[in-house]
């Protein structure tokens, strides 16, 4: 279990002063002009060493990714985007540090920014964060009035602005080129890639867009040394990370802890455990509802981190941890997705477009049984030929939830289809056991 | 995708135009994109225009921000149907945005729409109260789901809702006493209802962490 020495995010509930001067007291802001008098090599050098991996879902290397920049500004302005557009279903962490926690946020993108000469950064956040965008645009205020960013932002001569964008309700924002789009004006559509946005993003400039944790992390990550960080949680897999932490737990919640932590202890220590005890476990999605979910037996011993998941065929994603019980109807939980991809995709590419609308049709005859034992494999089939074929990840999060359900429930799904064929009620596991 | 109803002929007014405040506002807004690029304010301009129109956007709207901006207007249009927050046809004083996704439904987001339905005859998106005070809809995850399940009003989330708390949520907004944004049953934030499992060595040093605090004392100041 992490130590409360090592948390990142001590205001992560929000029982301290979020403004400038509690965050100092906190430690942010401390030494940022020391920071920034190291070359922007030397921190992204530090940021690779940590061995920090994006929060947003793909753990990509962070310190690589701001590598990928050009090592010089030309004729175009560099930008850091942050992406705050959390809307991926169970993630609910960036939300606490943007309004309890917002100066980690800020001095991180003067850190990163510096660390890839950006002139600017632009955070998005999703419109529906009304109140949390007021609490990070008080914050912006304060340190623009502090001199800690603008103009030779914390006395270093680096000048450095930083600007809060609202969105306004699109889940594919969150994608990075479709974030972009949005950013300049237009529909959220994801952008075909190469060209990659460091080196034509924002305005057709160098951009690297990160999540609002991977940014606010990496003030601390300056402070407490790249073997720190590298010493929490497990080797490529370093760190602390919030998980949020939904469904059928007893004390659902957002908590710090190590990557690596096993599920098991995360749920019982920090959730009050599964509702109706671990043996009541049916299932877990581990990452936000883009991954697939995990049976019990897979949840029983599985270590919360990035590579042990992906060993298990799901994924950390967001590390959004969603619980299902043994009373959940779990053919419809898988259901709710689809109807959530259906209604997300952008519409641009044909595969996702009638893929998710068609995915979902048949997820709702599947809740009912109506539907012939051979559909499993059609719409297993449909799965794969949507994933991989679209411009985005998008098409790809709407298959593998239902490819997951395929995997592990397959039984559940041909009881219900037999049910109905027999004329017999159509059940829910639980409804069938009792 | 989804679609969403732009209001009939009659409803729309015969003209839009900014107030000072707005226009003010306008002025702040475009300053954050660099010259040239002031497209990118088109959302926040339609939801400045949303903001002064209570809280939904005439086509009228549409042409003053694609004059404002100078953008054709169809792409203002095309903008304002692709994001769901945006509303082209009216809503009432209290629109109810009720998230269903998986995370809220696993936690009892059918009661929280069946709560609705009894409450106020809702059940399909884009309905009113007879009396226009509410409308509602059903939306993807609002991103709150450990304090699920949440409904928006307007620009507040009331979290940790059931079907008694939902029924208490719409009698106050009847009533007229808005009650506190977050959660409905008195939780701080997102912690464990039952209290702190973690930072609760910190709780009494203001959240300093010790190895900030162990820097200040060697550094022997304040700074």
């Amino acid at each position: 279990m992490l130590k409360d020495e090592d948390r990142i995010f001590t205001n992560l509930y929000g029982w301290f002063d979020p403004s400038l001067a509690g965050a100092r007291k906190r430690g942010d802001w401390s030494n940022t002009k020391e920071i920034l008098a190291m070359s922007p090599e030397d921190i992204v050098e530090v940021i690779k060493a940590s061995g920090l991996r994006g929060r947003g879902g793909a753990g990509f290397p962070t310190g690589l990714k701001w590598s990928f920049m050009p090592k010089e500004v030309k004729d175009k302005p560099h930008y850091l985007v942050v992406n705050a557009d959390e809307s991926e279903p169970g993630t609910c962490k960036d939300r606490e540090i943007m309004r309890h926690d917002p100066h980690k946020l800020i001095e991180g993108c003067v850190v990163g920014g510096y660390a890839m000469r950006a002139s600017a950064a632009y955070i998005y956040i999703r419109g529906e964060f009304y109140n949390e965008a007021a609490a990070l645009q008080r914050a912006i205020d304060e340190a623009y009035d502090a001199g800690l960013i603008g103009k030779n932002a914390c006395g270093s001569g680096y000048d450095f602005d930083v600007f809060l964008h609202r969105g306004a309700g699109a889940y594919i924002c969150g994608e990075e080129t479709a974030l972009l789009e949005s950013l300049e004006g237009k529909k959220g559509q994801p952008r075909l890639k190469p060209p990659f946005p460091a080196g034509v993003g924002l305005y057709g400039c160098p951009t690297t867009v990160n999540n609002v944790e991977s940014i606010a992390v990496t003030p601390t990550i300056m402070r407490r040394g790249a073997e720190w960080f590298a010493g929490i949680g497990r080797p490529k897999n370093s760190g602390p990370k919030i998980f949020s932490i939904s469904g059928h737990v007893n004390n659902p919640c957002n908590v710090e802890e190590e990557l690596g932590i096993p599920l098991k202890e995360l749920i019982e220590k920090h959730a009050g455990g599964v509702i109706g005890g671990w043996d009541n476990l049916l299932a877990v999605i581990p990452g936000g509802s883009s991954v697939p979910l995990m049976p019990k037996s897979t949840c029983d011993d599985i270590l919360m981190d990035f590579d042990s998941l992906r060993e298990v065929r799901s994924g950390l994603g967001t590390a959004a941890v969603i619980v299902m019980n043994k009373q959940t109807d779990v053919v419809k939980a898988i259901a709710r997705l689809s109807a959530f991809y259906k209604h997300e995709s952008c519409g641009q590419c044909t595969p996702c477009r009638e893929g998710t609308g068609w995915m979902y049709r048949v997820m709702q005859r599947m809740v009912r049984g109506e539907a012939d034992v051979e559909e499993i494999d059609t719409l297993e089939e449909v799965t794969r030929q949507v994933e991989g074929h679209t411009i985005c990840a998008l098409g790809d999060a709407a298959a593998w939830p239902i490819q997951g359900l395929i995997r592990h429930f397959r039984p559940e799904m041909e009881r219900r289809i037999a049910a109905h064929k027999a004329g017999e009620p159509v059940t829910t596991t639980a409804q069938a056991a009792e | 995708m989804s679609t969403k109803p732009i209001a009939e002929a009659h409803q729309q007014p015969d003209s839009f135009a900014w107030t000072d405040d707005s226009k003010a506002k306008i002025a702040t807004i475009v300053a954050k994109y660099p010259e040239g690029r002031q497209a990118s304010a088109v959302i926040p301009l339609l939801d400045l225009a949303q903001r002064q129109h209570d809280n939904w956007i005439p086509l009228k709207a549409i042409d003053a921000i694609a004059e404002t901006l100078d953008m054709p207007r169809i792409r203002v249009l095309e903008v304002a149907t692709f994001y769901t927050m945006f509303n082209l046809a009216p809503v009432g004083k209290w629109f109810l945005q009720a998230c269903t996704t998986t995370p809220c439904w696993l936690r009892g987001s059918d009661d929280v729409m069946r709560c609705i339905k009894d409450k106020l005859g809702l059940s399909k998106n884009f309905t009113s109260t007879a009396d226009g005070q509410f409308t509602l809809l059903e939306v993807e995850c609002l991103g709150v789901c450990a304090n699920a399940p949440v409904v928006q009003v307007n620009d507040d989330v009331y979290e940790d809702l059931d079907y008694d708390l939902t029924a208490k949520l719409i009698d106050d907004l009847k009533a007229g006493n808005v009650p506190a944004v977050g959660s409905m049953a008195g939780r701080r934030g997102s912690m464990s209802k039952d209290g702190p499992t973690s930072l609760v060595s910190l709780k009494d040093s203001d959240g300093v962490p010790p190895w900030f605090a162990e820097k200040q004392a060697s550094a022997g100041g304040d700074d």
